[in-house]
């Protein structure tokens, strides 16, 4: 019993996998490779290290991306959930974007900052942030109040205020809106290398659909999708280890 | 179990039994949760579960409400016994369980509703029963509106409108405040006078236990077992009002207390 | 926000923010950033021609056929998941890893699938907004009050009849939690298939605008679809706070 979950997550990816391999053998479509052919060109592409040169050529719009979204996300958050004049004046912008298809800003991007790198960490920005910038200032504002009134009750600073009580309270809501935002970040790199240029796995994956080799083309949907997956995870450990006490829940935009 | 003998021979038990559980056991995995009940609720009567939390009071009534299946034993209502929920029981949840989307009187009438009861008949019947725990004007409020104690008087009506012989009653009255508790209290002694109904009340109040029962049936933890039943018989018959300065009622009040208190952590 | 002790509106800034446009605008900074003014006026003029409307209907097509598939097939999938613990455990994983992944990988594989029209748009569409409908259908049957639950066992409904007539109502409010984001991502979702897939709908109107360089005409469109997608996401928050009274009291 104890190995139930596991073997369930076992029999699940089996289950998935397989449907693929059959249908890959069926074949449902000409350009539907089987699960193991797939695998195998994942396999060759590591070994002859072309995925690790794509992944570096992918990770740099992305990481930097991420991680001014991140930053900037946050900070500007924080200020809108505290100031009254900012909430009024940012949040709408920030409200617009989120419910909104940035991906038609694409065009203009390219137009005005070019096919590079520039554009990219754009593309991956505006995805990212709105999400991350909207959670983090509700959270700071909903801070419940009556923490509030025992940090000042026992002479808190604001400087404590703000790094032992809001912040803290506001992190189950700051990294989901991160969850969030990264995730939209990785749809925006992808969306940018399909797009604007391709470079690094969106180059492999349109690279190998023009020559019909299918299962290169899978294989590398498949890594960016376990890329993602991992990056997540990844994020969700941290906050394991920073915060401890946070409670997991889907929190979603 | 010689202490119910003792008490059997000081105080004569009705014959007449409307439910009774036999060796009940419930376990979950290796936590034992009940061990060997034996009871017996008479027709007509308010019976107790009292006792504190972790005693399987709630568990033995959902077990005779049908809701949870006994790991070994039997439970009987009129003689027969209970596989699952039926007709002859009702229920009275501790945080009402009404259906928020619905109406008062949807609500009232949900229980002859599922029993496919024709809607204008249903809707009579629960009218009446809304008019009877005095909810009369609030057919068409939606349970958001209503206070606390008003909505376990949906709740309450809704167990009183399929008319079952066997009202199950699982803390009903722990999820309003002390004076709304008080009237419903005594207007639970009016119902048990007026309704020829057997009651079944889970509570962890002593003073609302020895207040409103007749026979009270209190279980201990660790294992769960039947400790004493305690039949109050000398202020039954007076006013509402007077029960809380009878000195019996004091006594009793202050033996239980005393019989607990090294149980409650 | 408090001014002179009248209260603003909440999105009232909006119109600071358009005042800083058109005076950026006319102060020609930036080529890419024609004066508000001038792109409503291009506006009024495109909005009832041919071109722009058969985009708006290809567009919404796209997004109703696509919203329509994930609600039918996400809602039922995840309350099914809420209710089986064996389905929960074999689905959940790949709902959750669908829910993060970067969709846009996915869409070369729609083209070269179901080919590079209208079909590979819709399914783009419901499968940016499906994880997060089964999601919440899921969550929202496994919230359901117990005693709700067994209340309706108490009194003895059948399965059906406690399905129809407890469950889903008890869930309502999640799924159309999950709806609303579901449709918000269909919005984006229809948006980046029309872009990769087909130069279709609104993707073509914007493909046209920029390689032409018409500016005004660029901005002119983007502001109608911003604007049809923030209307869409408050309608549906507005249909999420009348069912918000009960979500609280279950």
């Amino acid at each position: 019993m104890v190995y139930r979950p596991l073997f369930l997550k076992l029999l699940s990816a089996l289950i998935l996998f397989g449907a693929w391999e059959i249908a890959g053998r069926i074949p449902v479509s000409y350009a539907f490779p089987t699960f193991l052919d797939s695998a195998a060109a994942l396999w060759r592409m590591t070994i002859d290290g072309s995925l690790f040169v794509a992944y570096a050529e992918t990770l740099k719009p992305l990481v930097t991306g991420v991680a001014i979204s991140t930053v900037l996300g946050i900070g500007l958050g924080i200020w809108i959930g505290l100031s009254r004049v900012f909430d009024w004046l940012f949040s709408p912008i920030f409200v617009v974007m989120q419910s909104a298809p940035l991906a038609a800003l694409i065009p203009l991007l390219v137009m005005a900052y070019g096919i590079g790198l520039t554009s990219k960490v754009f593309v991956v920005c505006i995805m990212a942030m709105p999400v991350i910038v909207l959670n983090t200032a509700g959270a700071v504002r909903h801070t419940p109040e009556n923490i509030k009134a025992m940090c000042s009750s026992f002479m808190g600073t604001r400087i404590d205020m703000l790094f032992k009580i809001i912040i803290p309270a506001a992190s189950p809501l700051i990294f989901s809106g991160l969850r969030l935002g990264i995730s939209a970040g990785f749809i925006g790199a992808i969306l940018s290398e399909l797009k604007i240029t391709p470079t690094g796995v969106g180059d492999i994956i349109t690279f190998s659909r023009s020559i019909a080799d299918y299962p290169s083309m899978y294989a590398a949907i498949f890594s960016i999708i376990v890329l993602a997956v991992l990056f997540l995870n990844l994020l969700e450990r941290t906050e394991k280890h920073l915060f401890k006490g946070n409670d997991r829940g889907y929190v979603s935009d | 179990m010689s202490q119910i003998e003792a008490f059997k021979h000081a105080q004569p038990v009705p014959d007449d039994i409307a439910v009774s559980t036999r060796n009940i056991c419930k376990t979950y995995g290796t936590v034992e949760a009940l061990k060997d009940m034996t009871l017996e609720f008479p027709r007509g009567q308010l019976t107790s579960l009292l006792g504190p939390s972790g005693c399987g009071k709630t568990t033995l009534l959902k077990i005779i409400a049908g809701l949870l299946p006994p790991t070994s034993g039997e439970v009987t209502v009129n003689g027969k016994p209970v596989t699952g929920p039926g007709p002859d029981r009702a229920f009275v949840f501790q945080d009402f369980a009404l259906l928020p989307w619905a109406t008062v009187l949807r609500n009232v009438a949900f229980g002859l509703e599922l029993r496919g009861v024709a809607r204008s008949e249903r809707e009579d019947i629960a009218a009446r029963y809304i008019r009877e725990v005095g909810l009369s004007g609030f057919e068409q409020a939606y349970p958001h509106e209503l206070s606390g104690g008003m909505r376990q008087r949906v709740g309450l009506a809704r167990a009183l409108s399929v008319d079952a012989q066997v009202l199950l009653m699982d803390e009903p009255f722990s999820a309003v405040d002390e004076q709304t508790r008080r009237k419903f209290q005594e207007d639970l002694l009016a119902l048990v006078q007026n309704e020829n109904k057997t009651f079944i009340f889970v509570t962890h109040s002593i003073e609302e236990a020895v207040y409103v029962s007749d026979q009270i049936a209190i279980l201990l933890p660790r294992p769960s077992r039947v400790s004493e039943i305690i039949r109050p018989t000398g202020f039954r018959q007076k006013s509402a009002d007077s029960i809380r300065r009878d000195p019996e009622y004091l006594d009793i009040v202050d033996d239980i207390w005393a019989s607990l208190r090294s149980y409650v952590e | 926000m408090k001014l002179f002790g009248i209260t603003l509106p909440a999105m009232s800034s909006l119109i600071l923010w358009g005042l800083l446009w058109e005076v950026v605008g006319q102060a020609e900074l930036t080529f890419f950033v024609p004066p508000l003014s001038e792109v409503v006026r291009t506006l009024i003029t495109i909005i009832g021609t041919p071109s722009f409307l058969s985009a708006l209907g290809e567009t919404a097509y796209a997004f109703g056929m696509g919203v329509f598939f994930s609600i039918l097939i996400g809602v039922p999938t995840g309350i099914l998941m809420g209710r089986s613990r064996l389905l929960d455990e074999l689905l959940l994983p790949w709902v959750n890893v669908f829910l993060s992944a970067p969709l846009t990988a996915l869409v070369p594989v729609l083209m070269v699938l179901f080919g590079f029209g209208m079909k590979s748009i819709i399914i783009t569409t419901a499968l940016f907004a499906i994880w997060i409908i089964i999601l919440n259908a899921r969550t929202g049957v496994r919230q359901i009050n117990r005693s709700l639950v067994e209340m309706a066992r108490s009194f003895g409904a059948s399965p059906v009849e406690a399905f129809f007539k407890v469950y889903l109502w008890a869930a309502l409010p999640e799924i159309l939690g999950g709806v609303r984001i579901g449709i918000i991502r269909a919005v984006k979702g229809v948006i980046i298939g029309q872009l990769l897939i087909s130069i279709a709908g609104f993707g073509a109107l914007f493909e046209l605008y920029s390689t032409n360089f018409m500016m005004a005409h660029f901005w002119a469109v983007l502001l109608v679809l911003f604007a049809l997608a923030f209307s869409i996401s408050e309608f549906l928050a507005y249909l999420e706070r009348k069912v918000a009274y009960y979500a609280a009291v279950r």
